[in-house]
């Protein structure tokens, strides 16, 4: 990121922040482990997209498409709400995972 | 328009001007002498005399969060403290000047424990003068009313968007019933106009993060934008004050004279005791003495430059602070009058009473006794003691 910073008279009053700056943070460089997701198991139930922190989860058409790693930190949640009977979503350590 | 004259305490016309104003929401917590302004507009919100969304919190830090949570999801939000509420409040006060906050509170001077006290003195809203807000301090209920409907113009001005204060003297204006002007209801409305923020964060087709982290790299800037932002402030309360003037006949300006232009002996006073020093004024006049006051209304933003013209032609000066710094100095109005006339050629000599602290009697005889002191240091040229305590028993 290379931005030129904005002096006072052109910024924003107030401490405020245009949306949507979490795309300039690419939060992936802290992940330790990676969620691996099984495409045969998982039931598209959706769980997993609404708790990801970082909305790293895509869905086309209703269904998982793939995990977004440059935004994925590896926090576990998505493995840890997708349903017992399911476990779709596996974290692996992120130096075992394929590259 | 006919006159609409009344008997009103402080509390009442700081209460029934939040009436003609209804704000969206009022979040606040009692506190003695300012409970009665929320009590008797609780009743406004139970008898359906207001929309207000009336927010009954735990404490003033509640209070204030809750105003700047719902001024910040875009509506208008007032509160209501003193003393000790100010106080709670006071890490909050930061955040809604640092967000650009409009919120109008009407605040009720008291002593700041301890030991406890109840009674005025401007302890509470001297520590709260570093803040970012604007502070406007009233003479007497009239004031007090006129003050606080002003203020929602001048916080909500594009070029300020800073939150204000407006304050007036526990129990002896508070308390005190006085004659007083009200606008009729539909004036007021049309005076103050309706609350339509650029930004707010209910606004979901325009979203936005608002007091998000801000370091080394734009803290700096963001504090540079409130302090021109109050910079800005002073030309909108003279712009206000004057329309206010106009229509309803009661101008307003960051000070008001009292035989001042051609004094040679002066004090600057805030609040109820400018009433008192008048009569003395008046006094000393019709013996021929050359005396005169300044009553500053505007504390924040501190009109340095209009105050130092005023001054500048003075023999002696007494500052009189309603409030003690404990800096082994002066008071806090002493301190910044003198600063904003240092680059003065030609100034008067200038001396501070601290006094009436706790609710302290300050009268005639009191107040005569400063300007006798002055006429001695005028005639001499020197000054025996250049901070004194008015009124304390050694
Ligand atoms: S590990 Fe955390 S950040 Fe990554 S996809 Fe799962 S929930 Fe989202
Ligand atoms: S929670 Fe599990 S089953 Fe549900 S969509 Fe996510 S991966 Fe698939």
């Amino acid at each position: 990121m290379n931005k030129k910073k904005l002096g006072y008279k052109e910024l924003p009053a107030g401490d405020l922040l245009e949306a949507g700056t979490a795309l300039d943070f690419e939060t992936g460089s802290w992940r330790s482990d990676r969620p691996i997701h099984d495409e045969e198991k998982c039931i598209n139930c959706l769980i997993c997209w609404a708790y990801c922190p970082d909305s790293a989860i895509k869905v086309e058409d209703g269904k998982v498409k793939e995990i977004d790693l440059r935004y994925c930190k590896g926090c576990g949640i998505c493995a840890q709400v997708c349903p017992p009977k399911i476990k779709a979503i596996t974290m692996v350590e992120e130096n075992k995972a394929e590259k | 328009m006919s006159k609409n004259i009344v008997a009103k305490t402080g509390n009442e016309a700081m209460a029934e001007a939040m009436r003609q104003i209804n704000p969206d929401v009022v979040a606040a917590y009692p506190i003695t002498p300012a409970t009665e302004v929320v009590q008797l507009f609780s009743q406004f919100v139970a008898d359906g005399n207001v929309k207000t969304d009336f927010v009954t919190v735990e404490s003033e830090h509640s209070a204030m969060s809750a105003t700047i949570g719902a001024s910040a999801a875009g509506v208008r939000a007032m509160t209501v403290t003193s003393s000790q509420g100010l106080a709670l409040m006071n890490e909050m006060l930061y955040i809604a000047a640092g967000l650009r906050l409009p919120i109008v509170m009407p605040e009720v001077n008291r002593a700041l424990s301890s030991p406890i006290n109840i009674h005025c003195d401007h302890s509470d809203t001297m520590g709260a003068r570093d803040t970012g807000w604007i502070q406007i301090y009233s003479e007497n209920s009239q004031e007090a009313y006129d003050n606080v409907l002003q203020t929602v113009r001048i916080c909500e001005h594009a070029q300020v968007k800073i939150p204000g204060m407006v304050t007036t003297d526990g129990f002896i204006i508070s308390h005190c019933m006085e004659r007083m002007e009200m606008i009729a209801d539909n004036e007021v409305k049309n005076f103050i106009g309706e609350y339509r923020p650029e930004r707010y964060l209910l606004d979901i087709k325009k979203p936005y993060t608002l007091g998000s982290l801000d370091l080394q790299d734009y803290f700096f800037e963001h504090r540079m934008q409130l302090a021109q932002a109050m910079c800005n402030t002073g030309k909108i309360i003279l712009e206000i004050g004057k329309e206010f003037g106009d229509k309803f006949g009661r101008k307003y300006g960051f000070y008001e004279k009292y035989h001042l232009d051609d004094a040679e002996i002066a004090i600057l006073v805030m609040g109820s005791t400018a009433g008192t020093a008048k009569v003395v004024v008046d006094q000393l006049r019709e013996k021929g003495i050359k005396a005169g006051l300044l009553k500053l209304r505007v504390f924040r933003p501190f009109p340095y430059r209009e105050l130092a013209q005023e001054l500048a032609h003075l023999k002696v000066l007494a500052v009189m602070d309603r409030a003690d710094s404990i800096d082994s100095f002066g008071g806090p109005l002493f301190d910044e009058v003198r600063s904003a006339m240092y680059d003065l050629k030609d100034k008067p000599q200038t001396v501070n009473y601290i006094f009436g602290l706790g609710g302290r009697e300050i009268n005639l005889e009191m107040i005569e006794g400063v300007y006798t002191q002055m006429q001695d240091i005028a005639k001499t040229g020197e000054i025996p003691q250049r901070v004194n305590y008015l009124g304390v028993r050694e």
